[in-house]
Protein backbone atom coordinates (compact mmCIF):
# COMPACT_ATOMS: atom_id res chain seq x y z
CA UNK A 1 0.00 0.00 0.00
CA UNK A 2 1.17 3.65 -0.39
CA UNK A 3 2.52 5.84 2.14
CA UNK A 4 -0.71 8.05 2.31
CA UNK A 5 -3.24 5.16 2.00
CA UNK A 6 -1.41 3.34 4.77
CA UNK A 7 -1.23 6.48 7.22
CA UNK A 8 -5.51 7.22 6.41
CA UNK A 9 -6.17 3.54 7.35
CA UNK A 10 -3.98 3.69 10.08
CA UNK A 11 -6.09 7.28 10.93
CA UNK A 12 -9.62 5.61 10.57
CA UNK A 13 -7.87 2.39 12.40
CA UNK A 14 -6.70 4.44 15.29
CA UNK A 15 -10.04 6.60 15.69
CA UNK A 16 -12.22 3.79 15.70
CA UNK A 17 -9.81 1.95 18.18
CA UNK A 18 -9.99 4.85 20.64
CA UNK A 19 -13.82 5.41 19.98
CA UNK A 20 -15.07 1.92 20.24
CA UNK A 21 -12.66 1.45 23.26
CA UNK A 22 -13.74 4.27 25.01
CA UNK A 23 -16.90 3.45 24.68
CA UNK A 24 -16.84 -0.10 25.38
CA UNK A 25 -15.12 0.16 28.47
CA UNK A 26 -17.53 2.28 30.03
CA UNK A 27 -19.63 -1.22 29.59
CA UNK A 28 -16.94 -3.08 30.78
CA UNK A 29 -16.62 -0.98 34.21
CA UNK A 30 -20.12 -0.67 35.19
CA UNK A 31 -20.29 -5.03 33.96
CA UNK A 32 -17.05 -4.89 36.04
CA UNK A 33 -18.46 -2.79 38.78
CA UNK A 34 -21.59 -4.84 39.12
CA UNK A 35 -19.86 -8.22 39.36
CA UNK A 36 -17.43 -6.75 41.81
CA UNK A 37 -20.74 -6.43 44.03
CA UNK A 38 -22.26 -9.89 42.82
CA UNK A 39 -24.79 -7.39 40.92
CA UNK A 40 -25.22 -8.30 37.53
CA UNK A 41 -24.94 -4.74 35.85
CA UNK A 42 -26.45 -3.63 32.41
CA UNK A 43 -28.08 -6.66 31.14
CA UNK A 44 -31.46 -4.54 29.88
CA UNK A 45 -30.29 -3.24 26.27
CA UNK A 46 -29.22 -6.16 24.06
CA UNK A 47 -28.00 -9.01 25.07
CA UNK A 48 -25.44 -8.75 28.39
CA UNK A 49 -26.52 -5.10 27.77
CA UNK A 50 -23.60 -4.93 25.00
CA UNK A 51 -25.62 -1.89 23.06
CA UNK A 52 -25.75 -0.28 26.33
CA UNK A 53 -22.53 2.11 25.37
CA UNK A 54 -24.99 2.76 21.86
CA UNK A 55 -27.71 3.68 23.61
CA UNK A 56 -25.60 6.38 26.90
CA UNK A 57 -24.27 7.80 23.03
CA UNK A 58 -27.29 8.40 21.44
CA UNK A 59 -28.45 10.06 24.99
CA UNK A 60 -25.93 12.02 25.19
CA UNK A 61 -25.77 13.42 21.70
CA UNK A 62 -29.61 14.29 21.89
CA UNK A 63 -28.92 16.85 24.68
CA UNK A 64 -27.97 20.19 24.74
CA UNK A 65 -24.71 21.73 24.83
CA UNK A 66 -24.91 24.34 27.86
CA UNK A 67 -22.01 26.86 27.92
CA UNK A 68 -22.96 28.61 31.26
CA UNK A 69 -23.72 32.33 32.26
CA UNK A 70 -20.05 34.07 32.74
CA UNK A 71 -18.44 31.24 31.57
CA UNK A 72 -15.47 31.34 29.30
CA UNK A 73 -17.21 29.67 25.99
CA UNK A 74 -13.41 29.29 24.45
CA UNK A 75 -11.90 27.51 26.66
CA UNK A 76 -15.42 25.89 27.82
CA UNK A 77 -15.27 23.83 24.53
CA UNK A 78 -11.67 23.45 23.73
CA UNK A 79 -11.34 21.57 27.23
CA UNK A 80 -13.06 17.98 26.40
CA UNK A 81 -10.91 18.33 22.78
CA UNK A 82 -7.73 18.82 24.77
CA UNK A 83 -8.38 15.85 26.61
CA UNK A 84 -9.39 13.55 23.93
CA UNK A 85 -6.81 14.40 21.14
CA UNK A 86 -3.85 13.85 22.57
CA UNK A 87 -4.95 10.14 23.70
CA UNK A 88 -5.60 9.65 20.09
CA UNK A 89 -2.00 11.38 18.65
CA UNK A 90 -0.30 8.71 21.66
CA UNK A 91 -1.52 6.11 19.55
CA UNK A 92 0.10 7.24 16.54
CA UNK A 93 3.51 5.41 17.64
CA UNK A 94 2.27 2.39 19.51
CA UNK A 95 3.35 -0.40 18.23
CA UNK A 96 0.46 -3.14 18.39
CA UNK A 97 2.35 -5.97 16.59
CA UNK A 98 5.02 -6.49 14.23
CA UNK A 99 4.56 -4.18 11.73
CA UNK A 100 1.44 -2.54 13.44
CA UNK A 101 2.67 0.94 13.97
CA UNK A 102 1.18 4.17 12.53
CA UNK A 103 4.66 5.35 12.67
CA UNK A 104 7.69 4.60 14.06
CA UNK A 105 9.39 7.74 15.85
CA UNK A 106 12.44 7.14 17.65
CA UNK A 107 11.68 9.85 21.06
CA UNK A 108 8.04 7.72 20.55
CA UNK A 109 7.82 7.18 24.10
CA UNK A 110 9.34 10.90 24.68
CA UNK A 111 6.24 11.79 22.69
CA UNK A 112 3.62 9.60 24.69
CA UNK A 113 4.69 11.74 27.71
CA UNK A 114 4.63 14.75 26.35
CA UNK A 115 1.03 14.35 25.02
CA UNK A 116 -0.32 12.44 28.03
CA UNK A 117 0.70 16.03 30.21
CA UNK A 118 -1.75 17.91 27.94
CA UNK A 119 -4.28 15.95 28.98
CA UNK A 120 -4.29 17.55 32.30
CA UNK A 121 -4.36 20.83 31.06
CA UNK A 122 -7.60 19.95 29.30
CA UNK A 123 -8.97 19.04 32.79
CA UNK A 124 -7.71 22.18 34.44
CA UNK A 125 -9.19 24.54 31.29
CA UNK A 126 -12.29 22.94 31.44
CA UNK A 127 -12.59 23.39 35.19
CA UNK A 128 -11.43 26.72 35.26
CA UNK A 129 -13.22 28.14 31.82
CA UNK A 130 -16.62 26.22 33.42
CA UNK A 131 -16.91 29.37 36.19
CA UNK A 132 -17.46 26.78 38.86
CA UNK A 133 -16.73 26.61 42.15
CA UNK A 134 -16.19 23.14 42.03
CA UNK A 135 -14.69 23.25 39.12
CA UNK A 136 -11.72 25.70 39.90
CA UNK A 137 -11.19 23.30 43.41
CA UNK A 138 -10.93 20.54 40.84
CA UNK A 139 -8.61 21.93 38.29
CA UNK A 140 -5.96 22.81 41.03
CA UNK A 141 -6.13 19.44 42.69
CA UNK A 142 -5.56 17.98 38.75
CA UNK A 143 -2.25 20.30 38.65
CA UNK A 144 -1.06 19.02 42.36
CA UNK A 145 -1.70 15.81 41.80
CA UNK A 146 -0.26 15.18 38.46
CA UNK A 147 2.83 17.01 39.33
CA UNK A 148 3.58 15.20 42.37
CA UNK A 149 2.58 11.64 40.19
CA UNK A 150 4.78 12.52 37.21
CA UNK A 151 7.90 12.96 39.16
CA UNK A 152 7.83 9.17 40.16
CA UNK A 153 6.48 7.87 37.02
CA UNK A 154 9.17 9.69 35.02
CA UNK A 155 11.89 8.36 37.48
CA UNK A 156 10.42 4.85 36.20
CA UNK A 157 10.42 5.19 32.94
CA UNK A 158 14.07 6.83 32.51
CA UNK A 159 14.86 3.73 34.18
CA UNK A 160 13.25 1.56 31.82
CA UNK A 161 15.25 4.38 29.30
CA UNK A 162 18.85 3.73 30.68
CA UNK A 163 17.95 -0.37 30.48
CA UNK A 164 16.91 -0.49 26.92
CA UNK A 165 18.84 2.58 25.92
CA UNK A 166 16.08 4.08 23.38
CA UNK A 167 12.80 6.28 23.47
CA UNK A 168 11.84 4.04 20.48
CA UNK A 169 8.94 1.81 21.38
CA UNK A 170 9.14 -0.83 18.93
CA UNK A 171 12.78 -1.02 19.51
CA UNK A 172 11.99 -1.73 23.50
CA UNK A 173 9.50 -4.35 22.43
CA UNK A 174 11.87 -5.81 20.44
CA UNK A 175 14.68 -6.41 23.10
CA UNK A 176 11.82 -8.35 25.25
CA UNK A 177 11.17 -10.75 22.75
CA UNK A 178 11.85 -14.78 23.46
CA UNK A 179 9.05 -15.33 26.43
CA UNK A 180 8.32 -13.83 29.87
CA UNK A 181 11.41 -13.99 31.96
CA UNK A 182 13.25 -11.30 29.12
CA UNK A 183 10.39 -8.94 29.79
CA UNK A 184 11.63 -5.87 31.64
CA UNK A 185 9.29 -6.32 34.51
CA UNK A 186 11.51 -9.64 35.42
CA UNK A 187 14.96 -8.29 34.02
CA UNK A 188 16.03 -8.55 37.76
CA UNK A 189 19.80 -8.43 36.31
CA UNK A 190 19.55 -4.74 35.43
CA UNK A 191 17.75 -4.16 38.83
CA UNK A 192 15.99 -6.04 41.72
CA UNK A 193 13.60 -3.95 41.89
CA UNK A 194 12.03 -4.11 38.26
CA UNK A 195 8.82 -5.79 39.52
CA UNK A 196 8.82 -2.78 42.38
CA UNK A 197 9.37 -0.41 39.57
CA UNK A 198 6.00 -1.39 37.38
CA UNK A 199 3.80 -1.45 40.28
CA UNK A 200 5.17 2.39 40.89
CA UNK A 201 4.12 2.54 37.19
CA UNK A 202 0.82 1.47 37.56
CA UNK A 203 -0.19 3.21 40.55
CA UNK A 204 0.87 6.39 39.07
CA UNK A 205 -0.43 5.64 36.00
CA UNK A 206 -3.71 5.36 37.68
CA UNK A 207 -2.95 8.65 39.00
CA UNK A 208 -2.01 10.42 35.67
CA UNK A 209 -5.60 9.38 34.35
CA UNK A 210 -7.47 10.16 37.70
CA UNK A 211 -8.95 6.76 37.79
CA UNK A 212 -10.02 5.96 41.21
CA UNK A 213 -9.07 5.68 44.10
CA UNK A 214 -6.74 8.61 42.76
CA UNK A 215 -9.88 10.63 41.47
CA UNK A 216 -9.52 13.82 43.22
CA UNK A 217 -10.44 16.03 40.21
CA UNK A 218 -14.28 14.33 39.97
CA UNK A 219 -14.22 13.01 43.90
CA UNK A 220 -18.30 12.76 43.44
CA UNK A 221 -18.91 13.13 47.64
CA UNK A 222 -17.13 16.14 47.57
CA UNK A 223 -16.90 17.70 44.32
CA UNK A 224 -20.23 16.78 42.55
CA UNK A 225 -18.14 15.99 39.11
CA UNK A 226 -15.35 18.32 39.44
CA UNK A 227 -14.28 19.66 36.19
CA UNK A 228 -17.07 18.14 34.62
CA UNK A 229 -19.89 19.82 36.97
CA UNK A 230 -21.58 22.54 34.02
CA UNK A 231 -21.02 19.89 30.93
CA UNK A 232 -23.95 18.35 29.42
CA UNK A 233 -24.33 16.35 26.79
CA UNK A 234 -21.09 15.04 24.67
CA UNK A 235 -19.13 17.56 25.92
CA UNK A 236 -19.25 15.53 29.16
CA UNK A 237 -19.40 12.08 26.59
CA UNK A 238 -15.50 13.56 24.87
CA UNK A 239 -14.29 14.01 28.59
CA UNK A 240 -15.66 10.71 30.01
CA UNK A 241 -14.32 9.05 26.39
CA UNK A 242 -10.77 11.06 26.55
CA UNK A 243 -10.58 9.85 29.84
CA UNK A 244 -10.77 5.75 28.84
CA UNK A 245 -8.69 6.50 25.86
CA UNK A 246 -6.14 7.89 28.28
CA UNK A 247 -6.40 4.52 30.45
CA UNK A 248 -5.82 2.81 27.10
CA UNK A 249 -2.93 4.62 26.33
CA UNK A 250 -1.73 4.15 30.09
CA UNK A 251 -2.10 0.19 29.38
CA UNK A 252 -0.47 0.14 26.08
CA UNK A 253 2.81 1.87 27.24
CA UNK A 254 2.87 -0.32 30.29
CA UNK A 255 2.29 -3.37 28.36
CA UNK A 256 5.44 -2.16 25.56
CA UNK A 257 7.47 -0.93 29.10
CA UNK A 258 7.20 -3.91 31.01
CA UNK A 259 5.35 -7.05 29.51
CA UNK A 260 7.00 -7.43 26.38
CA UNK A 261 4.17 -5.70 23.82
CA UNK A 262 3.18 -8.48 21.96
CA UNK A 263 5.67 -10.74 22.92
CA UNK A 264 4.09 -13.97 24.01
CA UNK A 265 4.87 -15.38 27.23
CA UNK A 266 5.68 -19.02 26.18
CA UNK A 267 6.58 -18.47 22.53
CA UNK A 268 3.34 -20.02 20.86
CA UNK A 269 1.15 -18.14 18.49
CA UNK A 270 2.65 -14.80 17.96
CA UNK A 271 0.59 -12.12 16.81
CA UNK A 272 -1.44 -8.77 18.20
CA UNK A 273 -3.91 -10.71 20.38
CA UNK A 274 -0.82 -11.12 22.71
CA UNK A 275 -0.27 -7.04 22.86
CA UNK A 276 -4.61 -7.17 23.11
CA UNK A 277 -4.58 -9.39 26.00
CA UNK A 278 -2.26 -7.89 28.11
CA UNK A 279 -3.23 -4.52 27.82
CA UNK A 280 -6.90 -5.51 29.12
CA UNK A 281 -5.72 -7.34 31.61
CA UNK A 282 -3.98 -4.35 32.94
CA UNK A 283 -7.42 -2.36 32.33
CA UNK A 284 -8.80 -4.84 34.03
CA UNK A 285 -6.75 -4.74 37.15
CA UNK A 286 -7.38 -0.54 36.75
CA UNK A 287 -11.35 -1.62 37.00
CA UNK A 288 -10.47 -3.72 39.65
CA UNK A 289 -8.59 -1.40 41.63
CA UNK A 290 -11.31 1.11 41.20
CA UNK A 291 -13.94 -1.29 42.73
CA UNK A 292 -11.79 -1.90 45.48
CA UNK A 293 -10.58 1.02 47.33
CA UNK A 294 -12.24 3.89 48.57
CA UNK A 295 -10.82 7.42 47.60
CA UNK A 296 -7.91 8.54 49.20
CA UNK A 297 -8.05 11.91 51.51
CA UNK A 298 -6.04 14.68 49.46
CA UNK A 299 -2.95 14.73 51.88
CA UNK A 300 -2.75 10.84 51.64
CA UNK A 301 -2.79 11.12 47.61
CA UNK A 302 0.56 13.61 47.58
CA UNK A 303 2.01 11.76 50.77
CA UNK A 304 1.96 8.54 48.99
CA UNK A 305 3.86 10.28 46.01
CA UNK A 306 6.44 12.56 47.86
CA UNK A 307 7.16 10.00 50.62
CA UNK A 308 6.73 6.55 48.85
CA UNK A 309 6.55 6.64 45.23
CA UNK A 310 9.36 9.34 44.56
CA UNK A 311 12.25 7.79 47.20
CA UNK A 312 11.66 4.49 45.83
CA UNK A 313 11.98 5.43 42.01
CA UNK A 314 15.07 7.65 42.75
CA UNK A 315 16.17 4.21 45.06
CA UNK A 316 15.75 2.08 41.93
CA UNK A 317 17.38 4.76 39.42
CA UNK A 318 20.29 5.06 40.97
CA UNK A 319 20.51 1.05 42.06
CA UNK A 320 20.06 0.17 38.37
CA UNK A 321 22.15 3.12 37.21
CA UNK A 322 25.26 1.58 39.53
CA UNK A 323 24.55 -1.82 38.44
CA UNK A 324 24.51 -0.29 34.76
CA UNK A 325 27.74 1.11 35.49
CA UNK A 326 29.38 -2.13 37.32
CA UNK A 327 28.28 -5.16 34.86
CA UNK B 1 13.10 4.59 59.84
CA UNK B 2 12.08 0.88 60.00
CA UNK B 3 8.54 2.22 61.15
CA UNK B 4 8.56 3.60 57.35
CA UNK B 5 9.28 0.01 55.66
CA UNK B 6 6.64 -1.48 58.59
CA UNK B 7 4.22 0.74 57.34
CA UNK B 8 5.07 0.37 53.46
CA UNK B 9 4.77 -3.23 53.93
CA UNK B 10 1.73 -3.68 55.89
CA UNK B 11 0.07 -1.13 53.79
CA UNK B 12 0.98 -2.83 50.70
CA UNK B 13 -0.34 -6.38 52.23
CA UNK B 14 -3.56 -4.68 53.09
CA UNK B 15 -4.28 -3.44 50.03
CA UNK B 16 -3.57 -7.17 48.33
CA UNK B 17 -6.03 -8.40 50.79
CA UNK B 18 -8.80 -6.16 49.66
CA UNK B 19 -8.14 -6.85 46.21
CA UNK B 20 -8.35 -10.73 46.79
CA UNK B 21 -11.66 -9.79 48.90
CA UNK B 22 -13.14 -8.37 45.42
CA UNK B 23 -11.45 -10.48 42.89
CA UNK B 24 -13.61 -13.54 45.06
CA UNK B 25 -16.63 -11.38 44.85
CA UNK B 26 -16.58 -11.09 40.93
CA UNK B 27 -16.28 -14.82 40.58
CA UNK B 28 -18.82 -15.57 43.01
CA UNK B 29 -22.56 -15.91 41.72
CA UNK B 30 -24.94 -13.29 41.37
CA UNK B 31 -26.89 -12.39 44.42
CA UNK B 32 -29.34 -9.41 43.33
CA UNK B 33 -32.78 -11.06 42.35
CA UNK B 34 -33.90 -9.70 38.79
CA UNK B 35 -36.91 -8.42 40.03
CA UNK B 36 -39.79 -8.00 37.52
CA UNK B 37 -38.46 -11.48 36.10
CA UNK B 38 -38.17 -13.08 39.11
CA UNK B 39 -40.70 -12.51 42.36
CA UNK B 40 -39.46 -13.17 45.31
CA UNK B 41 -41.08 -15.83 47.87
CA UNK B 42 -43.43 -13.78 50.29
CA UNK B 43 -42.95 -15.35 53.98
CA UNK B 44 -45.43 -16.43 56.29
CA UNK B 45 -45.41 -13.28 58.65
CA UNK B 46 -45.08 -10.83 56.04
CA UNK B 47 -47.24 -7.64 56.56
CA UNK B 48 -48.92 -6.00 53.73
CA UNK B 49 -52.42 -4.16 53.78
CA UNK B 50 -54.81 -6.60 55.82
CA UNK B 51 -57.42 -7.71 54.34
CA UNK B 52 -60.91 -9.82 55.31
CA UNK B 53 -60.50 -13.52 56.14
CA UNK B 54 -63.69 -15.98 54.52
CA UNK B 55 -65.05 -18.20 56.17
CA UNK B 56 -66.09 -21.86 55.22
CA UNK B 57 -68.95 -20.70 52.93
CA UNK B 58 -66.64 -18.03 51.62
CA UNK B 59 -68.62 -15.07 53.47
CA UNK B 60 -66.41 -12.90 55.57
CA UNK B 61 -66.09 -13.82 59.41
CA UNK B 62 -66.01 -9.97 60.49
CA UNK B 63 -69.32 -9.53 62.77
CA UNK B 64 -68.93 -5.75 62.42
CA UNK B 65 -67.72 -5.34 66.19
CA UNK B 66 -65.85 -2.19 65.15
CA UNK B 67 -62.64 -2.91 67.24
CA UNK B 68 -60.55 -2.95 64.42
CA UNK B 69 -61.53 0.78 63.64
CA UNK B 70 -60.85 1.83 67.14
CA UNK B 71 -57.97 -0.19 67.75
CA UNK B 72 -56.49 2.09 64.06
CA UNK B 73 -53.84 5.10 65.21
CA UNK B 74 -54.24 6.66 62.25
CA UNK B 75 -58.38 6.02 61.39
CA UNK B 76 -58.05 4.15 58.06
CA UNK B 77 -60.31 1.48 58.89
CA UNK B 78 -63.92 2.51 58.62
CA UNK B 79 -66.37 -0.71 59.35
CA UNK B 80 -70.52 -0.80 58.80
CA UNK B 81 -72.45 -3.53 60.15
CA UNK B 82 -76.15 -4.31 59.73
CA UNK B 83 -78.81 -7.42 60.87
CA UNK B 84 -78.25 -10.39 59.78
CA UNK B 85 -80.91 -11.43 57.02
CA UNK B 86 -81.55 -14.84 58.13
CA UNK B 87 -82.81 -13.03 61.20
CA UNK B 88 -80.13 -14.69 63.68
CA UNK B 89 -77.88 -13.05 66.05
CA UNK B 90 -75.29 -10.03 65.65
CA UNK B 91 -74.55 -8.36 62.39
CA UNK B 92 -72.73 -9.13 59.37
CA UNK B 93 -70.00 -6.48 58.05
CA UNK B 94 -71.88 -4.31 54.75
CA UNK B 95 -69.14 -1.83 54.32
CA UNK B 96 -65.31 -1.85 55.15
CA UNK B 97 -62.90 0.34 53.69
CA UNK B 98 -59.33 0.72 54.71
CA UNK B 99 -57.48 3.90 53.69
CA UNK B 100 -54.20 2.28 52.85
CA UNK B 101 -52.32 6.11 52.11
CA UNK B 102 -52.54 6.54 56.63
CA UNK B 103 -51.92 2.84 57.19
CA UNK B 104 -48.34 2.22 58.85
CA UNK B 105 -48.80 -1.48 58.78
CA UNK B 106 -49.00 -1.26 63.24
CA UNK B 107 -50.87 -4.40 62.54
CA UNK B 108 -53.38 -3.07 66.08
CA UNK B 109 -56.18 -3.88 63.93
CA UNK B 110 -55.37 -7.71 63.49
CA UNK B 111 -54.14 -7.70 67.36
CA UNK B 112 -58.04 -6.38 68.31
CA UNK B 113 -59.67 -8.22 66.62
CA UNK B 114 -61.48 -11.46 68.28
CA UNK B 115 -62.88 -13.56 65.46
CA UNK B 116 -59.64 -14.15 63.75
CA UNK B 117 -61.63 -11.75 60.62
CA UNK B 118 -58.59 -10.11 59.18
CA UNK B 119 -55.39 -10.71 58.18
CA UNK B 120 -52.60 -9.17 56.48
CA UNK B 121 -52.21 -10.00 52.89
CA UNK B 122 -49.11 -10.48 51.04
CA UNK B 123 -49.45 -7.56 48.37
CA UNK B 124 -46.63 -5.99 47.53
CA UNK B 125 -46.93 -4.62 43.73
CA UNK B 126 -48.33 -1.50 44.95
CA UNK B 127 -47.52 1.69 42.86
CA UNK B 128 -49.90 4.00 41.60
CA UNK B 129 -49.94 7.41 40.76
CA UNK B 130 -53.36 8.08 41.99
CA UNK B 131 -54.16 8.51 45.80
CA UNK B 132 -57.19 6.84 45.37
CA UNK B 133 -55.90 3.92 44.71
CA UNK B 134 -54.87 3.21 47.93
CA UNK B 135 -58.43 3.16 49.09
CA UNK B 136 -59.46 -0.32 49.30
CA UNK B 137 -63.12 -1.60 49.68
CA UNK B 138 -62.39 -4.61 51.33
CA UNK B 139 -65.56 -6.92 51.50
CA UNK B 140 -65.76 -5.99 47.33
CA UNK B 141 -62.06 -7.36 47.72
CA UNK B 142 -63.33 -10.45 49.38
CA UNK B 143 -65.96 -11.08 46.78
CA UNK B 144 -64.07 -10.83 43.80
CA UNK B 145 -61.07 -12.76 45.16
CA UNK B 146 -64.05 -15.52 46.22
CA UNK B 147 -65.84 -15.18 42.49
Amino acid sequence: MSEPGRLLAFLIGIIAFAALNAAYLVWVERKGAGHFQRRIGPKEVGPYGLLQPIADGIKLMTKQLIVPEGADAVLFKMAPIMVMVPAIVSFVTIPFAEGLQARNINIGLLMIFAFASVAVLGILIGGWGSRNKYGVISAARVVSQNIAYEVPMLLTVITVVMITRTFDLNAIVNQQMGGFWHWNVFRLTASPLMPVAFLIFFVCMLAETNRAPFDMAEAESELIAGAFTEYSGMGFGVFFMGEYANIVIGACVATILFLGGWDCPLGFLPGVHWFLIKMYLIIFTVVWVRWTFVRTQFYNLLNLSWKILIPISMFNLILTSALLKVF
Amino acid sequence: MSGYFKELFTGTKSLAVGMGVTIRAFFSPVVTMQYPYETPKIPERFRGHIELVADDEGKPKCVACGMCQRACPSGCITVKGKKREDGGKGKVVSFYRLDFTKCSLCGQCVESCKFDAITFSKEYNLASTRKEDFIYDLLKRLQEKNS
